[in-house]
């Protein structure tokens, strides 16, 4: 089978993931939807640097993985900063924005 | 080329665990979920001849990224159960179209452009990839650095609670406690005034008689304790009398 | 003296601006340095003149560059003086008489405060009025036309601390502005057809323009004209601007500033030329004026509004003269002068009449004054013999000579305009008599406080020396047609054409019409005593008392509509101009408060915004291709 059919299957990892940023309340389950997506971003370098006999994708998708990880490290602070002075992780509570 | 046997196995075993992230209550439940489809990614990795990737794939992303994942979870609260029941009109049902919509759009794009062969597959071991890292891009390696330390101490900035009250000192701790009434002297180790500081060896006051505080509760509650005055030093008022000081064998 | 005639105007104004500008310590020779400042222009206008008597006919015309006002783009103007006979004939008008009236008002204004002010405002006038009279440019001309509007404004309400002679001035400055807008008009024609406006130039160019644009500018300056001179329909304003004291009466609302539309006239005669409706109309105008003005002034009891009146209507005798075309231009100026001499005399006398008897206008109060203010009365005889036309007074000459022009042409012209003033005259003779007897002889109706007195030598002697001129001008004008040889290079030769009547047959019936005149005021006046009171009188005195409702007329069909458009056009500015910029605001605001409604504050309500944009624009890239 073509790498190529691994791109389709990120392209559906990519919308559930997606479709969990929007659906989910709990605040670190949409988190998990954004590093989905990355995920489901990474399989589409790796599948087109197979395609193309190069291995700069690969190169590509680790830097992602490195900056996802600072990524995790400091979103992760931030709903921990935010839990603690909500008391809860809920997307929907913060409503300071309205208006 | 992959084999078909394989490429569905890892499309199996991404999709379905991903709609827990979807479907599941509880939080803890939907991180599993990922681990298994970050696991899953990473054999596609190596089904993609790309298997210094898959192995960062286990170590980083399932190994630290989730693993963080989990520790928060649990410093936030494993237990809540989330209601599926959507709060905000319409919002499900035009995620659900939209989420279907961009892989429809991604999916139409990539089809659109025809491709033709695989190219000659280039195996991305370290060695293979080594080059490249500390080569062309040695520099974008470097700045990674520079970001990683920038969000651990990003993080322990954001997580630093400001201290709003003066720490106790101890003399206050202290005089709390004689005010209270409680005991004024900590609670005696085990193996005072005896001839074993085991664990579950009570320590014994002068008269020879075990102090049943010097042991753990929780020794207590399972019955691991032993009584203490096998241990109890016998000759010890003797030497003293002999003129021996305090710390000598 | 002829090329440094700028002096003319340029001393006058700065004495204007000198007495303004030095204050109080000036008030006691302020005055002097007026009458001194006048009477300078005096003796250059007279030098000048008699300069110009010593060039042959051909060579009566210089001009006078001054500098360049205009330059560059369209219109490109030169301001310069342009001294020919009938500018210097203003001239010495103007001076002379300016500055008799200058030394009168010495006296005249003793007792005013102001005094310093006054003068510089005769000052600011003189100045004005020479600029207007000698200008080479219609613009140049308005300069001085708005300056001795500017003057006429600040003499009527000299005395501004009554409210109603402050609402005297204004109208008469409301007024005139009608009449500038007709100027403006003109000169915006005159520009946009010839390209220039200075009187060479259109002059030269009105030969080749159409009828139509020559009519337009023709009927524009009559408006000016009608204005500035107290012409139907622009008339209203002269009775109240007699609230001024009285040497402004005699001065610019008898001698000079009224005559300034005559002179406009006069001047444009090449335009009028090519325009004969609108010289037609010029010539109904004044034919108008002079009935109207004839039938107020029967019925008036002031003494100075009677005045007027007959300024009013003598004026319209000019404009007559002036409509009749090159016959008339020359009679046209000869009665200005003779007028201004005959009329300021006996304004002049009015005043020293007034003077003497405390302030009072009212001639119902006057009566028996002949022995009581000889002089007065004996100069301001010489007016009336003057104005009435009878012979060798100066009236005669010129008013005979109009009147023979008015019978002359074909058709229904001349026995209409003819007529006219042969009627007008034979009125004239009546309401001037009955002024004259009515303040001089009879019996005295004087209220207990009232002591007439005569005027001191500083108003008499202006008086007599007006007199003089009254009785002796016109025969040294008249004689041997010297007048209108002396004009000739101005208004163009004349044909001597005969009058539908004969001459002699007119000088007859001139002569008995004014007899008439007299005995019927002789009668009413004279032999019956004169009722203090106003007597009921028919419903035409009741209206020539009321200026013939001229005030009416003007608040009906101009104000209280012109209010109401503005009224119409403040609301429609409200509601409509700033009515559309506020709901453009509102509008925007509201729009603002719609769009708020995005902003709900819910993260993921954002993630979906952010999401449908996303799979928008990349569903264009993606169809669109």
């Amino acid at each position: 089978m073509s790498p190529i059919n691994f791109v389709y299957l990120a392209s559906v990892l990519f919308a559930i993931g997606a479709a969990a940023v929007l659906l989910r309340r709990n605040a670190i389950v949409a988190f998990m939807g954004v590093e989905l997506m990355l995920n489901a971003a990474n399989l589409t370098l790796v599948a087109f640097s197979r395609m193309h006999g190069v291995l700069e994708g690969q190169i590509m998708a680790f830097f992602v993985m490195v900056v996802a990880a600072a990524e995790v490290v400091v979103g992760l602070a931030i709903i921990i900063a935010v839990f603690r002075s909500r008391q809860t992780i809920s997307l929907d509570e913060p409503t300071e924005l309205k208006g | 080329m992959v084999s078909p046997f394989l490429f569905w196995f890892v499309a199996v075993i991404t999709v379905i665990p991903s709609l827990a992230l979807l479907f599941a209550r509880k939080a803890v439940h939907v991180a599993m979920a990922v681990v298994l489809v970050m696991v899953g990614l990473a054999v596609a990795y190596v089904a993609l001849e790309a298997p210094f990737l898959g192995v960062v794939q286990i170590v980083v992303y399932t190994g630290a990224v989730m693993m963080l994942f989990l520790f928060v979870l649990m410093l936030v609260g494993v237990d809540q159960r989330e209601s599926l029941r959507e709060t905000i009109a319409g919002q499900r049902w035009i995620a659900l179209v939209l989420s279907i919509g961009v892989a429809a759009l991604l999916i139409s794009v990539v089809d659109r452009a025809g491709f033709g062969e695989p190219a000659v597959a280039k195996t991305g071991g370290p060695a293979e990839v080594a080059p490249y890292l500390f080569g062309n891009y040695v520099l974008v390696v470097e700045t990674l650095g520079f970001l990683l330390i920038t969000a651990a101490i990003g993080a322990l900035v954001l997580t630093h609670v400001p201290r709003l009250f003066p720490r106790r000192t101890q003399r206050e701790v202290q005089a709390a406690r004689v005010a209270a009434g409680a005991n004024p002297v900590n609670k005696t180790f085990p193996g005072v005034y005896a001839t074993h500081n085991a664990l579950d060896a009570p320590a014994l006051d002068p008269e020879g008689n075990p102090i049943e505080e010097s042991v753990s509760r929780v020794l207590k509650v399972r019955h691991q304790t032993t009584d203490g005055i096998e241990f109890k030093d016998e000759n010890r008022s003797r030497r003293r009398e002999l003129g021996a000081k305090e710390g000598d064998a | 003296m002829l090329s440094v005639s700028w002096l003319l105007i340029a001393l006058p104004l700065v004495s204007f601006f000198g007495l303004m500008l030095a204050g109080r310590r000036a008030d006691a020779w302020g005055h002097w340095a007026g009458v001194g400042v006048s009477g300078a222009t005096a003796l250059i206008g007279i030098i000048a003149f008699f300069e110009m008597v010593g060039r042959t006919a051909s060579e009566r015309s210089e001009s006078v560059h001054l500098f360049t006002w205009f330059s560059g783009g369209e219109l490109n103007l030169d301001a310069g003086l342009l001294l020919d006979p009938l500018s210097l004939t203003f001239v010495l008008l103007i001076t002379v008489v300016g500055t008799l009236i200058h030394v009168y008002s010495v006296a005249y204004m003793e007792h005013d405060p102001r005094r310093r002010m006054f003068f510089a405002y005769l000052n600011l006038f003189i100045g004005a009025m020479l600029l207007l009279v000698t200008a080479d440019s219609y613009l140049l001309l308005f300069v001085g036309w708005e300056g001795v509007g500017l003057a006429s404004y600040l003499l009527i309400g000299f005395w501004n601390h009554k409210a109603e002679y402050a609402t005297a001035a204004n109208k008469a400055f409301v007024v005139n502005r009608v009449g500038d807008m007709g100027l403006i008009l003109a000169m915006g024609l005159m520009f946009a057809h010839f390209g220039s406006l200075s009187f060479a130039d259109v002059f030269s160019a009105s030969a080749g323009a159409s009828t139509a644009v020559l009519t337009a500018i023709g009927l524009a300056l009559l408006l000016a004209a009608a204005g500035k001179s107290a012409q139907f329909p622009l008339q209203s304003w002269l009775g109240d601007a007699m609230a001024g004291p009285t040497p402004v009466s005699a001065l610019i609302h008898a001698a000079t500033m009224v005559t300034a539309g005559v002179y406009l006239i006069v001047r444009s005669g090449v335009i009028y030329d090519g325009a004969p409706d609108a010289r037609l109309v010029v010539a109904i105008v004044g034919a108008l004026t002079l009935v109207i003005g004839a039938i107020i002034g029967s019925a008036k009891d002031d003494i100075k509004k009677a005045l007027a009146a007959s300024t009013m209507s003598q004026i319209g005798y000019m404009m007559l003269a002036a409509g009749l075309g090159p016959i008339g231009y020359a009679f046209a100026i000869f009665h200005l002068v003779t007028h201004g001499f005959f009329k300021a005399g006996m304004f002049l006398g009015a005043g020293s009449v007034m003077h003497g008897m405390n302030d009072q206008v009212n001639m119902r109060r006057f009566g028996a004054l002949r022995s009581a203010m000889v002089i007065t009365w004996a100069t301001f005889g010489f007016g009336w013999l003057a104005i009435l036309g009878v012979p060798p007074f100066s009236g005669y000459w010129s008013k005979d000579k109009i009147i023979e022009a008015a019978f002359v042409g074909e058709g229904w012209q001349p026995w209409v305009f003819g007529l006219t003033a042969l009627i007008g005259a034979g009125i004239t003779a009546f309401y001037m008599s009955r002024l004259f007897f009515m303040t001089f002889h009879g019996k005295a109706r004087w209220t207990d406080e009232q002591h007439p007195h005569e005027s001191s030598l500083l108003m008499t002697v202006p008086m007599m020396i007006l007199a003089a001129g009254s009785a002796l001008l016109g025969a040294i004008m008249g004689v041997g047609n010297r007048f209108q040889n002396w004009l000739e290079p101005v208004t163009g030769a004349h044909g001597h054409e005969e009058p539908v009547l004969s001459v002699p047959v007119l000088t007859t019936l001139t002569l008995l019409l004014v007899a008439a005149g007299v005995a019927l005021a002789y009668w009413m006046y004279l032999r019956k005593p004169v009722p203090i009171e106003p007597p009921p009188g028919s419903l035409a005195i009741l209206a020539a008392r009321d200026d013939l409702f001229q005030d009416s007329v003007n608040r009906a069909v101009f104000q209280v509509p012109g209010t109401h458009l503005t009224r119409t056009l403040v609301y429609a500015d409200a509601a409509i101009v700033d009515g559309a910029v506020n709901k453009q605001a509102t509008g925007v605001a509201w729009f603002g408060e719609a769009s708020r409604r995005f902003q709900s504050g819910r993260v993921r309500s954002y993630a979906l915004l952010m999401m449908l944009g996303f799979v928008v624009i990349a569903a264009i890239l993606v169809v669109g291709g």
